[in-house]
C-alpha cells in the first residue's frame, strides 16, 4: 500500500503475485435497454476477488447501469450475471446480502439516528448475538477511524463522516461473508473533498489487497482511478473499448476516442501511469 | 446514550398512575385505593372486602372497559403513527393526518347506515377494509421512486379524507335518528360507552400490531435508509411494505370501529418519543405504545373531568392538544417543505 516508497507497478506486480484471484462475479453477453435505447450491449466480464475494478467512461457510457444490474436494480435485455458461481437470480436475499453490499452515493436518513445505530443496520442480515454485534459495530467503526463519533448524531456529520458512516456500515454487512465479499461503489468521491477522497480510496484498496475483498467501483476522475484501481474497465456507448491494468487500459489514445478530449499528459517519475489534466 | 434506562420506569409509572386515575375519577368518586381493590377484585374474582356493591359494579361496567378501551387504542395508534412515519419516511405522518381513519371511519358508517343488522364486528371489519384500501391509495398517490413526498402524502390526506368525508355526510342523510346519534359520536371519536368486546378486540389488535411492530423493528430501521438501500441488506422491502401496511389498517380499522376518528395520538407520542430516545424502532415502537396509552388515558381523563358532570368527546380533547402540536412541526419543517 506503501505508494512512497514502493512504486506503483512494482507494488501491483508484488500484490498480483501474492493472491490467489478468484473469478467472483461474471457477466455474460450482458445487454440492458432502457426504454428504447440500448444502454449496454453484449457485456463480458470477469471480475476477480482481491482486485479494485473501476468503471470508467463518459457521461451515459453505461457504468452507473453495469453497477445497478449488478445490485438487481435494473432488468437485463439479454445474458446473465453469475455471483460466486451461481446465477444472481437464483441468490436467496438476505444470503447475497452477506457477500455483496453497496455504499450508495449519499444516504440521507429521515430521523436523526445515532452513528452507531446507523452502522448496526448493517447487522440486518447476520445472524449475531447481541454482544457479538456491537464488538463487529465497535471494531468497523475503528476501520474507518470513527471510534470517536460512536454517538454522534448522523445528521450533523460533514458529508466525508457521512460516507465513512455508511462505509461502516457496508462492512459490517460483510463482516460474515464465507466467501469473498464484494463491495459496490458507486462515485463515492463525488461529494468529498480532496483530503476525504484519497482516504475513502485508499481504505477500499487496502480492503481488496489485504482483505481479499473484490471492489467494482465507477469513477469520474482518471488520476484517481489509475491511482487506486487495479484494473480499468473503460465503456463507451455501453461497450467495453478497453480493459486492463491502468498503464495499458487508460491511454492518450484511448481518452481521445473515449471522452473525445485531448489530455495534457505529465509524466511523474516512479510511476508507470502518467497524470492526465 | 443511557436516557432510556429511566424512561422506562417512567414511563410505566405514568401508566399505572393514569390508569388508576382513570378507574377512579368520574360523577362518582372513588378512591384510588378503593378503585384499586375493586380492580384487584375483578381481575382475581375474588372479594377482598373494602369496596360497596355499586361502586364494583360502576368499575366492573363503566370505567374499567373504558380504561382498557383508552389504554389499547391510545397503545395501537401510537405505534401505527410511528410505523406510518417510518414506512413513509415521513415525520409527518399520522392515520388521521394522512385520510386513513377517514377511510375508515367511512367503511364503518357504511355498515352502521346500510347494512345495521350486521352485528358489531361487521362494522370492525368493514371499518378495517377501508382503512387498507385508503392506506393503499394514498401510498400510491405520494410514491415516487425518491420515497414519498410530504407535500403530496398531506394532500393525498386531504383529497381522500374529503371524499370520505362527503361518503359519510351521504349517509348522515340518508341515515335514521339512532345511526344518526352513532355517526356524529363516532366523527368526534369517543370512549364513552366502552363495551366488553370492542375491549377485548381493541386487546387483540394490540397484541397482534404490537408482536408484529417489533418484529419489523430492525427492518423499518433498514427502511430508513431508502429503499433500495435496504433491499442490498437482503429486505425483501415490497414484503415488509405490504405487511406494515396491512397491520396498520388492522390497528387503525378497529380503533376506529371501537372509538371512532382520535386524531394526532399517532402523529405527537412517537416525536416526544423520538426526542426521548431517538429513532430507533427498537426502543420508539414499545415506548410509544406505552406513552400513547398513558396519553389516550389522560386525554379520556381530561374529556370527563373539563365539562363534568357532562363529557366531551375525546377526539376533541386529542385535537385541541394535538392540533397545534402539529402546526409547531409543520414551522419547523417549513424551510424543508416549500
Amino acid at each position: 500500500m506503501n505508494n512512497s516508497t514502493q512504486s506503483q507497478p512494482a507494488a501491483i506486480a508484488a500484490h498480483l503475485s501474492n493472491v490467489s484471484r478468484t473469478t467472483v462475479i461474471e457477466l455474460e453477453h450482458l445487454s440492458v435497454r432502457i426504454g428504447q435505447k440500448p444502454v449496454l450491449t453484449d457485456i463480458n466480464l470477469k471480475l476477480k476477488a482481491g482486485e479494485v475494478t473501476a468503471l470508467l467512461g463518459p457521461n451515459g457510457a453505461g457504468k452507473s447501469t453495469l453497477l445497478k444490474s449488478l445490485c438487481q436494480e435494473i432488468e437485463l435485455e439479454a445474458g446473465r450475471i453469475n455471483i460466486h458461481q451461481q446465477p444472481l437470480t437464483q441468490w436467496d436475499r438476505q444470503n447475497l446480502a452477506k457477500s455483496l453490499a453497496v455504499l450508495p452515493q449519499h444516504a440521507s436518513l429521515t430521523f436523526p439516528f445515532q452513528v452507531h445505530q446507523v452502522v448496526e443496520m448493517g447487522l440486518y442480515p447476520l445472524t449475531l448475538s447481541q454482544q457479538q454485534g456491537e464488538q463487529l459495530i465497535d471494531s468497523q467503526l475503528e476501520q474507518v477511524a470513527l471510534s470517536h463519533l460512536k454517538y454522534r448524531s448522523y445528521p450533523t456529520l460533514s458529508g466525508g463522516e457521512k460516507q465513512r458512516v455508511q462505509l461502516a456500515r457496508v462492512l459490517t454487512q460483510l463482516a460474515q461473508s464465507d466467501k469473498p465479499p464484494i463491495l459496490l461503489l458507486d462515485e463515492p468521491t463525488s461529494a468529498l473533498d480532496l483530503a476525504q477522497q484519497h482516504r475513502v480510496l485508499k481504505l477500499v484498496k487496502s480492503l481488496a489487497h489485504e482483505q481479499n475483498y473484490a471492489v467494482v467501483v465507477v469513477l469520474h476522475d482518471l488520476n484517481q482511478a489509475s491511482r487506486y484501481a487495479d484494473r480499468l474497465v473503460i465503456l463507451q456507448q455501453g461497450e467495453v473499448v478497453s480493459d486492463g491494468p491502468p498503464h495499458e487500459a487508460l491511454t492518450p489514445a484511448t481518452i481521445r476516442q473515449v471522452w473525445q478530449y485531448d489530455p495534457i499528459v505529465v509524466n511523474e517519475p516512479g510511476q508507470l501511469t502518467p497524470l492526465l489534466f | 446514550m443511557d436516557n432510556r434506562r429511566w424512561l422506562w420506569p417512567c414511563l410505566l409509572t405514568a401508566l399505572v398512575i393514569t390508569s388508576l386515575m382513570s378507574v377512579s375519577i368520574g360523577p362518582l368518586q372513588i378512591s384510588p385505593s378503593v378503585s384499586f381493590s375493586a380492580v384487584i377484585n375483578w381481575a382475581t374474582q375474588i372479594d377482598i372486602g373494602s369496596v360497596a356493591p355499586h361502586e364494583q359494579l360502576v368499575i366492573d361496567q363503566v370505567r374499567l372497559p373504558r380504561t382498557l378501551l383508552a389504554l389499547a387504542v391510545g397503545a395501537v395508534l401510537a405505534q401505527c403513527g410511528a410505523v406510518m412515519q417510518g414506512l413513509f419516511r415521513n415525520p409527518l405522518a399520522d392515520p388521521g393526518i394522512i385520510g386513513v381513519s377517514s377511510g375508515a371511519a367511512f367503511g364503518a358508517a357504511i355498515c352502521i347506515v346500510l347494512f345495521p343488522q350486521g352485528g358489531e364486528y361487521a362494522v370492525a371489519i368493514s371499518a378495517f377494509l377501508a382503512g387498507l384500501v385508503t392506506t393503499l391509495v394514498v401510498y400510491r398517490l405520494a410514491s415516487s421512486p425518491s420515497g414519498t413526498s410530504v407535500v403530496l402524502l398531506l394532500l393525498s390526506g386531504v383529497a381522500v379524507a374529503a371524499l370520505a368525508g362527503a361518503g359519510i355526510g351521504l349517509l348522515t342523510y340518508m341515515a335514521d335518528d339512532m345511526a344518526l346519534r352513532d355517526l356524529t359520536l363516532w366523527q368526534l371519536g369517543s370512549i364513552a360507552g366502552a363495551q366488553w368486546h370492542y375491549v377485548i378486540l381493541s386487546l387483540i389488535a394490540l397484541a397482534v400490531v404490537s408482536w408484529q411492530f417489533n418484529r419489523s423493528a430492525k427492518a423499518l430501521n433498514a427502511l430508513l435508509l431508502g429503499e433500495a438501500e435496504a433491499r442490498h441488506l437482503g429486505l425483501d422491502v415490497d414484503k415488509l411494505k405490504l405487511k406494515l401496511i396491512v397491520l396498520c389498517a388492522i390497528g387503525v380499522g378497529i380503533s376506529v370501529a371501537a372509538t371512532g376518528i382520535i386524531g394526532f395520538i399517532g402523529l405527537v407520542v412517537p416525536h416526544l418519543v423520538r426526542m426521548m430516545v431517538g429513532p430507533d424502532h427498537k426502543q420508539l415502537l414499545p415506548l410509544s405504545a406505552i406513552l400513547g396509552a398513558a396519553l389516550l388515558a389522560l386525554a379520556d381523563i381530561g374529556a370527563r373531568a373539563i365539562v363534568a358532570p357532562s363529557e366531551l368527546p375525546v377526539g376533541l380533547v386529542t385535537a385541541l392538544i394535538g392540533a397545534p402540536f402539529f402546526i409547531v412541526l409543520l414551522l419547523k419543517q417549513r424551510s424543508k417543505l416549500v
